[in-house]
């Protein structure tokens, strides 16, 4: 494996390495804070990738800054690299621990230091969850815009280096669009401050840079996110299809309508009915696909749009259109959506979750494909995706016991990622590399763009002490994956030596 | 006229190798605006044109040397815009030099920044390395956001060469209205409005009176504009000001400083006069005073000062704290380690 490189070799036995790490540790923080058995170390070996399991050398659990800085300080200076930890929902494996690594948990920063109705801000410890900032705000008629579907359970922090997205991001943005500032400790343990409160900050756009950096660069200590006011009324059209190609081609007609929907949703026949299993929340089991669009806006504006959208939808083949009456069947529409991935949990022992992004003109022809290397893997999908956004999340359904299908379906995964290149688009669209993608970021990115990231990386890190071997691939692992894979006739780094 | 790449990466490469500093120069129209140019002029203006347009998935990609006007005409024939609405301070500014300078117009607060509908671009670096960040999809989270970090640098990190930017619908309904009334209660009655979901596109106070620009959905706009009140108003005034053309901002007179700052925060005590523009979170300054006063005002409120044209032209822009001083100057050595794209324009040493 190439990509767990510690830097900075020690020789001296991992136990030793624990022991006099911890020591020092022990000597600013409570022993409760410092967790070094195999027991203590189990909570921590995976996030939301649970294909990959390690245990850290030792995991730690601070609740002041002042103890970040000196914990990364501390690890830098033995050189044992450090991984920011958030809630553990993440999918790709960005949090994932290195043998030789210690473990930064910061769940305990778990508090709301300001939230200002005049101001609409809210500036946060990371570890707070997405779902609690809007929940403080709601009294004042404010939220936090980004919802990804793990809100109850993931943190703001984890936002920030995934630069997560949700289910409303077509209209309102994805987490970089809305965060105002993020404190971040760097590996020297000095406290920076990116970005501000006013809407632009001197100088190089660092907090863009921060954001979606997957821990490579800092690690994150407090977040201000800006609030907007919520919406007066929002409204959910369901549109059913009896083919899969003219919901995609329904999703094109509906954006190029001049009609914004806060959200636009597809799902297809499998999907559909595992969440109304599941959710029994009054999908038509006999459609091929549904698109959920919601608008939102004042009554009167969301009425307007709401015929718009419908005139939109019949033009385009809509075998049925059915517009939530009330408050609780739009929100029974979402929670088929919004419980698509547990409901596939019941009908497969096992699925994997792919997170590509193609030009929403592709849509019909890229799930075509998609549906012949089903047939060629002998795997099924079940396909929900935000189609507003063109990011779809195909649901591999496979049996971990079954022997060769983990490997069967990484490398399906890998092809259906490899299509989402080809046609324009990228490998992933909110949930990060991680570990899990590293491979495919040699096929979407040529070795100069590759160094590129490097070299940034070293500005930040040049003991390569953050989260290593995460998020960009080295050189060497794309010459050896090229080796395997021969791209469109062309062999990647022909530079690189084979092995 | 077309597709300069090749040119541009060989020579960008050969001054690497030379260690010759290139002056990025698009329609020239900004020569005013930084620390002074220096080095060969490195003239990408014949680099032009739209290389794709999609109405329908709401993307553009546009060579740098592509003036602003034009590719906002291209895209107003398919009702649409970028919402930022950059300024043209001159007709011959680029889409390149407004990517540079991260010019956004007075639409910024309620549309989002230039920075924030970059979805990918295309630069040579330092090295004349051409290289491909993001690309023309909504959602992109693969490597590390160099597409908006370019938002702003000033061409000291990479030459444009084209970018790719998310479209919007032009809004339906545009409508201007006007109250009387002082800066410091219009501050104080823009920061109520911000609290309720109103399509306000634009807010500007000039001294007398608040200017509040409207934009979205026909129904949306006129409930507005009838719970709003005010008198209606011109809607060309927003171009004015945007293209920075009220008497204001004449040429002759005392530096002009921008004052970013939050929104809310009252009018400022400073000497000259002042135009307030972004609901409160722009403040154009006419001012003689002393750097420090400016700096020190917009700094107390949390906010920062650039001294945007006519001024001291060594130090223009809000002095960086000594770390991320620090990231500024290896981010430029891991994108150009010659220091040979246009040296010195951002900060000395940059």
């Amino acid at each position: 494996m190439s990509n767990s490189t510690a830097p900075g070799i020690d020789e001296r036995p991992r136990a030793v390495r624990r022991r006099e790490l911890a020591a020092e540790l022990l000597t600013f923080l409570p022993r409760e804070s410092v967790l070094t058995e195999p027991e203590e170390l189990r909570p921590f070996e995976c996030d939301g990738l649970t294909v990959y399991r390690r245990l850290p050398m030792l995991a730690v659990l601070p609740d002041r800054v002042e103890d970040v800085q000196r914990i990364v300080r501390a690890a830098a200076a033995q050189g044992v690299p450090v991984v920011a930890r958030g809630a553990g929902t993440g999918l790709s494996g960005g949090a994932l621990p290195l043998e030789d690594g210690l473990l930064l948990s910061l769940a305990k920063f778990s508090r709301i230091l300001e939230l200002d109705p005049d101001r609409r801000l809210a500036r946060v410890e990371p570890g707070v969850r997405n779902l609690a900032i809007s929940e403080a705000a709601d009294p004042h008629g404010l939220y936090y815009a980004p919802d990804p579907s793990s809100q109850i359970a993931c943190s703001i922090g984890g936002n920030v280096a995934e630069n997560s997205g949700g289910l409303h991001c077509l209209k309102y943005g994805l987490t970089v669009h809305n965060v105002l500032e993020v404190k971040v400790v760097d590996i020297e343990g000095r406290l920076l401050t990116l970005g501000g409160e006013s809407l632009d900050a001197p100088g190089y756009d660092l907090l863009a840079l921060i954001t979606g950096s997957e821990g490579m660069l800092g690690v994150i200590v407090e977040v201000t996110v800006r609030l907007l006011p919520k919406p007066e009324t929002a409204r959910v059209v369901l549109a059913a299809f009896d083919d899969l190609g003219r919901a995609g081609d329904a999703v094109a007609k509906v954006m190029a309508s001049g009609v914004i929907p806060a959200g636009l949703e597809m799902m297809d026949s499998p999907a559909i009915r595992a969440a109304e299993d599941f959710a029994h929340c009054g999908y038509p089991t006999d459609a091929a696909a549904i698109l959920l669009c919601e608008l939102d806006g004042t009554e009167a504006e969301t009425a307007a749009q709401l015929e718009e959208i419908r005139v939109v939808l019949e033009g385009a083949g809509a075998t049925r259109l059915k517009v939530a009456r009330d408050e609780a069947e739009r929100a029974r529409f979402w929670l088929g959506r919004k419980s698509a991935f547990p409901a596939v949990g019941r009908i497969s022992p096992d699925y994997y979750c792919i997170d590509g992004t193609i030009p929403r003109k592709r849509l019909a022809e890229v799930l075509k494909r998609m549906r012949q290397l089903s047939a060629e893997y002998g795997l099924d999908v079940a396909n929900v995706f935000h189609a507003g956004d063109g990011n779809l999340h195909p649901l591999i359904l496979f049996d971990a016991n079954q022997p060769g299908e983990i490997e069967r379906t990484e490398e399906f995964g890998g092809r259906i990622l490899e299509i989402c290149v080809e046609v324009g688009g990228t490998v992933t669209g909110e949930h990060g590399v991680g570990v899990e993608k590293l491979d495919q970021m040699c096929v979407q990115f040529p070795a100069h763009e590759l160094e590129q990231f490097h070299a940034i990386k070293r500005a930040w890190d040049p003991r390569g002490l953050l989260n290593p071997g995460k998020a960009v691939p080295t050189l060497n692992r794309c010459a050896e994956f090229g080796a395997m894979h021969v791209h469109r006739g062309n062999l990647p780094f022909p530079e690189i030596e084979r092995f | 006229m077309g597709d300069r790449t090749e040119a541009l990466r060989n020579r960008v490469r050969g001054a690497f190798e030379t260690g010759t500093p290139l002056s990025i120069e698009g329609g020239g129209s900004k020569r005013f605006f930084g620390r002074r140019p220096a080095g060969e002029p490195l003239a990408i203006g014949d680099h032009r044109g739209i290389v794709n347009h999609e109405p329908s998935e709401l993307v553009l990609t546009v060579r740098a040397g592509t003036p602003v006007g034009e590719t906002q005409a291209a895209l107003a024939e398919h009702n649409q815009w970028l919402p930022f609405d950059p300024p043209r301070h001159d007709p011959a500014s680029t889409i390149g030099g407004v990517v540079a300078c991260a010019l956004s117009g007075p639409t910024r607060p309620w549309t989002g920044a230039v920075r924030d509908f970059v979805l990918g671009t295309r630069i040579v670096n330092g090295r004349g390395d051409v290289l491909s960040f993001g690309g023309e999809v909504m959602k992109n989270v693969a490597g590390y956001d160099v597409s908006r970090l370019m938002a702003g640098a000033l061409g000291t990190l990479g030459v444009l060469l084209e970018v790719s930017f998310k479209l919007l619908p032009r809004p339906a309904r545009d409508r201007t209205r006007v109250f009387e009334m002082s800066a410091g209660d219009a501050i104080l009655r823009l920061s109520g409005w911000a609290r309720s979901p109103h399509p306000i596109l634009g807010a500007f106070h000039d001294g007398d009176r608040l200017h509040l620009r409207l934009g979205g959905s026909e129904p949306a706009v006129a409930e507005a504009a009838e719970r709003l009140g005010g008198e209606a108003g011109d809607g060309a005034v927003w171009e004015t000001l945007r293209d920075h053309r009220l008497p204001f901002f004449a040429d002759d007179g005392p530096p002009l400083w921008r004052l970013s700052v939050p929104a809310h925060v009252p009018p400022f005590d400073v000497p000259g006069s002042t135009v307030i523009d972004w609901g409160g979170a722009q403040r154009w300054v006419r001012s003689d005073a002393p750097e420090s006063v400016l700096r020190s005002t917009a700094a107390a409120a949390g906010g920062h000062a650039v001294c945007f044209r006519g001024g001291d032209r060594e130090r223009p822009f809000h002095p960086l704290d000594e770390g991320i001083a620090g990231l500024h100057a290896r981010l430029k050595a891991a994108f150009d380690p010659g220091r040979i794209l246009n040296p010195g324009r951002l900060y000395d040493g940059l």
